[in-house]
């Protein structure tokens, strides 16, 4: 049954930089519609891992198969580099924590949005800023910008703009690199909301690294505790965070600060 | 379901928590905890604070890991473990099959009252328009003004947000609800409110288990009372 099979899975991922360990024996799968946290501090390996999940880092041990649109299913390794950046510009997105880092700086907010779709033929001038002007609107974006370049923009709507960015081509997983990282706690509040209800009218897969376990209580369902390169805890969300078994997550879990 | 048909089999179920920033320190919770909870009855757990009442909740929605036994849950597709399940089995469970009043609502920021009170029911499929009806039904029925529907909750009194967590924990089809002191924090109008919407949960033939300090109360809605002062065993062997 296709509706039940991964999306994504990962088996036995390891990287290692010469004799640094990046990360070791990282398995998992993630379906349509779920969001995964991948929590740790800096260090702990959970950038390798995503650099590895997302094709941009090749690993040294195991792999990762993605399920393709027509149901067939590839070991990411195998694929080319031109499959690999159509993925990428169709079926993925990468949210970047600094936006500027995804996002094109000198192109106006229409264009960012924009120049994904064409990326993915679409080619009538009209058609493309009526729907980056509805993704604007969607990611709380005054329409009357879209042709403001980000260096104009906040970073709470730089932030936004990379995400519509992102969506508009409706894409089944997206990866998430501290995406509240360096915001304000209002915007943070606003941005964590819009991605809620986003992830749950498009049915998006994602995987969301966060060393901010506030943030991956309210995106995920499910969470994986990293340190040292390992996973050293994994499961439900809320029993993670209410019922930590591992040392290190209760320290984790018990450096939360308060209001 | 049938009545007498068990929604909620506990068996056996043991719980500790080790505290590793305490040296290892291990406190026993509760063992050889055993009981059911049948369709259309409400079971209320009894025993004084710190007897493991509240844990015993959290196990069965699965926030809380059990260490031994089994927490089997009818659901439409089968008997599910919530003790040994996958978590995806559980996210399942808390859809369409348990439903769960919190202590205290957690705060989504910037959501409006209505939303955060639909949620579950559009998690189950329900249609928008049916939820919205559904989620107004219940937050008149609790007295929560309908100025604030429009209003996120974090800003609202201690008993206004009780009312907007009841709603939502009662908005969602179940067929087992679970109850942490839902009438702690209300004055008596919205007390009898709350055990009217317990009686037509009951009436439905939903099962409920419940922890309920006001005795008042608990004698109103209980048709069970479970003492947990009794699966101490661990306790008594710590």
């Amino acid at each position: 049954m296709t509706a039940t099979a991964p999306l994504l899975e990962a088996r036995g991922l390891a990287k290692w930089y010469g004799d640094r360990l990046g990360c070791r024996d990282v398995s998992f799968d993630i379906r349509e519609g779920e969001v995964l946290a991948v929590v740790g501090e800096s260090g702990s390996g959970k950038s390798t891992l995503l650099s590895m999940l997302s094709g941009r880092l090749a690993p040294s041990a195991g792999s990762v198969v993605y399920r393709l649109r027509d149901g067939s299913t590839r070991d990411l390794a195998d694929l080319s580099e031109a499959e690999r950046r159509h993925l990428f510009r169709t079926d993925w997105g990468f949210v970047h924590q600094d936006a500027r880092d995804g996002l094109r700086m000198g192109v106006s907010a229409g264009g960012n949005v924009g120049e994904r779709l064409m990326a993915v033929g679409a080619r009538h001038y009209g058609e493309i800023r009526a729907k980056a002007a509805d993704w604007l609107d969607r990611v709380e974006i005054d329409v009357s910008r879209i042709d403001e370049k980000p260096t104009a923009f906040s970073g709470g709507m730089r932030q936004r703009l990379q995400i519509a960015r992102n969506l508009v081509t409706a894409p089944r997983l997206v990866f998430m690199d501290e995406p509240t990282g360096g915001l304000d706690v209002s915007v943070q509040a606003r941005l964590l909301d819009l991605l809620r209800r986003l992830v749950a009218d498009m049915g998006l897969a994602v995987v969301v690294v966060t060393h901010d376990l506030a943030v991956a209580r309210l995106l995920s369902d499910r969470i994986m505790v990293m340190r040292g390169g390992r996973v050293i805890e994994a499961g439900l969300t809320d029993r993670v965070l209410d019922d930590p078994r591992e040392a290190y997550t209760q320290l984790l879990v018990a450096s939360i600060l308060q209001p | 379901m049938n009545p007498a048909d068990p929604v909620l089999e506990v068996r056996d179920v043991a719980k500790s928590f080790t505290m590793h920033l305490r040296g290892g320190l291990t406190i026993p919770v509760v063992a050889g905890v055993g009981f059911d909870v049948c369709a259309g009855e409400c079971v209320v757990l009894g025993g004084p604070s710190g007897a493991g009442k509240s844990s015993l909740l959290k196990m069965v929605w699965g926030n809380y890991g059990v260490d031994a036994g089994s927490i089997r849950i009818a659901s439409p597709d089968g008997p599910v473990d919530v003790a040994t399940a996958e978590p995806r089995a559980v996210l399942k469970l808390r859809r369409g099959t348990m439903g769960y009043v919190s202590q205290f609502l957690r705060v989504v920021p910037r959501v409006a009252t209505l939303d955060v009170v639909m949620e579950p029911a559009l998690a189950q499929g329900t249609d928008p328009a049916v939820a919205r009806e559904r989620a107004q039904a219940l937050l008149t029925r609790l007295n929560v003004p309908e100025r604030l529907w429009s209003l996120p909750p974090a800003t609202f009194s201690g008993g206004e947000q009780q009312r907007v967590n009841i709603a939502r924990g009662m908005i969602a089809e179940v067929r087992l609800l679970l109850l942490d002191e839902p009438t702690a924090s209300l004055d008596a109008t919205n007390r009898a409110a709350v055990i009217e919407l317990i009686d037509a949960k009951k009436a439905a033939g939903v099962g409920l288990l419940g922890i309920f300090h006001d005795a008042d109360v608990r004698d109103r809605v209980a048709t069970r009372i479970v003492d947990v002062t009794g699966f101490a065993g661990a306790r008594a062997a710590a």
